[in-house]
């Protein structure tokens, strides 16, 4: 009897523990029902959750994995590694860094795919699919549920290429030094960039301008402008919205061009580089 | 029919007992009026640790800062008589939510490709500055648990850029931050509710403003882990907590 009295005030004790502390817990975890819940509005679709669930598990569960957290059966052969949803940072963004990004942005990053890495375009979905899988991919995240995606930042009407223009981006190329990883002739191959590692302490390379590659987050001009900056978070790219005015930025969407190889999209800003006879910058020059 | 009743209330009991005594401590208020201190100092027994050199070569910007003293790591700082520099000290129970938050706006400094202070307390929401006096640029890129609540950024900061102006939103011991560009560059944002203080080069700290009341004092060190003592504080007066850390 009394080893039963014991067990009982045992068991009692450990219950209203448990309970403080899934009181506790409940700051930090969200509701399952809302979380099945989650939308995304991009236009005139409306996506949802659930209506994506046979999507995931059919094309995304091998690398971004049942919970969401990108340990799915083929990630570990994969590099870089499959995102992971359930820490709700995200490289292409038009919103600020350190804040969530638009449904619209998550919708055109599953079209548009991530060069250089295992994702592949996925525009074999119809748009309605599409938005049902941001719903999804949202739906692993507490983050989206307690906080509402940043502002995109402003981007002005695209001015005209001039040679002006193309000499002041690379100004700015060698003010905010964008060469220290990247390198002087955007081959990424300056002097951080073989210690690059990512917010998960993977090794990770910068963009290499002159290799042909399409940049992660999309490659019309203002996709590029929107790079730098907004950041790609989880990624050392840091946002450089405090230091480059919107005018200058697209100065150095310009200079960015000239680095590319040559192509239809650039033939301008290369034909200006090659009058302007641009060398590349001086890593040794005094800060300005 | 008897036993099992009591069995019950057994059972019952102890259940009742832990959320009233919970309600009580939550309940409790310490009186702020007469505030005193909490002071003491942090040592290290047994062996420093080593800290390597760092080699700065890959910009001559940040190696020529260090020409006539080299730069080394800064995990575990031993100061004169053993002192550990760097120690956050925070009140980590005992708490009532009604001190007043720090009104001092401190900076974080990028200053020969390091950070100075290395370690920076901070309160919920105590806003701080982020600057740079480098000729080189950094970017600066704390990374907070996603988990707890506070949401990590990464801002480039080119020389003679303007200061970063920013706070945290919720408590976390600790941020660790860094500059992706200058990989040995690394720091800690300790943020923490209620007064705390940092240790100096020799081990001291003071916590001022600490309402008279029971607490739990924690000192944290970002290598050697956390260490509490408990300590009752009278209003107007002194009380002591000093902390012994291990060397590896």
């Amino acid at each position: 009897m009394p080893t039963k009295l014991l067990k009982w005030s045992w068991l009692a004790a450990s219950a209203a523990l448990l309970l403080a502390a899934t009181a506790q817990a409940q700051i930090t975890s969200y509701d399952e029902r809302d979380r099945l819940n989650t939308d995304s509005h991009i236009g005139k679709y409306t996506g949802h959750a659930t209506n994506a669930k046979e999507d995931y598990r059919r094309y995304c569960v091998g690398c971004h994995g049942e919970l969401g957290d990108g340990n799915g059966e083929v990630a570990q052969w994969l590099d870089p590694k499959p995102r992971d949803f359930t820490l709700g940072i995200f490289k292409c963004r038009s919103t600020p860094t350190g804040t969530l990004p638009t449904d619209e942005d998550l919708f055109n990053t599953i079209a548009r795919g991530l060069d250089r890495s295992n994702m592949p375009v996925w525009n074999t979905f119809t748009k309605q699919q599409r938005a049902d899988l941001v719903a999804w991919v949202k739906h692993f995240s507490p983050r989206f549920q307690k906080e509402k995606p940043g502002t995109p930042i402003e981007i002005p009407a695209e001015p005209e290429v001039t040679p002006e223009r193309v000499k002041a981006g690379q100004d700015v190329f060698a003010r905010v030094q964008c060469w220290k990883c990247h390198g002087v002739e955007g081959m990424a191959n300056g002097p951080s960039a073989s210690t690059l590692t990512d917010d998960l302490s993977r090794p990770i390379l910068p963009y290499n301008f002159t290799d042909g590659s399409r940049p992660k987050c999309g490659s019309t001009d203002q996709d590029i402008y929107r790079i730098f900056m907004t950041g790609l978070d989880g990624t050392p790219m840091p946002s450089f919205s405090d230091n480059i005015k919107p005018e200058e930025a697209w100065d150095l969407v310009f200079y960015l061009r000239t680095l590319q190889p040559h192509n239809t999209f650039n033939l301008k800003e290369r034909q200006i580089a090659k009058q302007l006879g641009l060398k590349p910058v001086n890593p040794n020059a005094p800060a300005q | 029919m008897k036993s099992h009743y009591v069995r019950k209330l057994a059972a019952v009991l102890p259940a009742l007992v832990l959320v009233c005594a919970g309600a009580v401590l939550l309940s409790q208020k310490v009186n702020a009026a007469g505030g005193g201190s909490i002071t003491g100092t942090v040592k290290l027994s047994g062996t420093a640790p080593h800290m390597k050199g760092i080699d700065m070569s890959k910009d001559p910007v940040c190696s020529k800062a260090h020409d006539t003293n080299p730069a080394k790591m800064e995990n575990v700082l031993v100061g004169s008589g053993d002192g550990l520099e760097n120690v956050v000290l925070y009140i980590s129970q005992g708490l009532t939510g009604n001190e007043a938050p720090s009104s001092q706006e401190p900076t974080f400094a990028q200053k020969g490709c390091m950070y100075t202070p290395h370690v920076l307390a901070l309160n919920v929401d105590q806003k701080f500055k982020v600057t740079t006096e480098d000729q080189t640029t950094h970017n600066i890129h704390p990374l907070p648990d996603p988990t707890a609540g506070n949401i990590g950024w990464n801002k480039s900061q080119p020389p003679a850029a303007p200061p970063i102006e920013t706070s945290w939103k919720n408590q976390e011991v600790a941020i660790p931050v860094k500059c992706n560009i200058h990989p040995w560059m690394h720091g800690w944002f300790v943020v923490v509710k209620g007064p705390y203080a940092t240790t100096d080069d020799k081990g001291s700290y003071t916590i001022q403003n600490v309402p008279a009341g029971s607490y739990t004092v924690t000192a944290w060190q970002e290598d050697l882990g956390t260490q509490t003592a408990k300590v009752t504080v009278a209003a107007g007066s002194a009380a002591k907590a000093d902390f012994t850390f291990k060397g590896k």
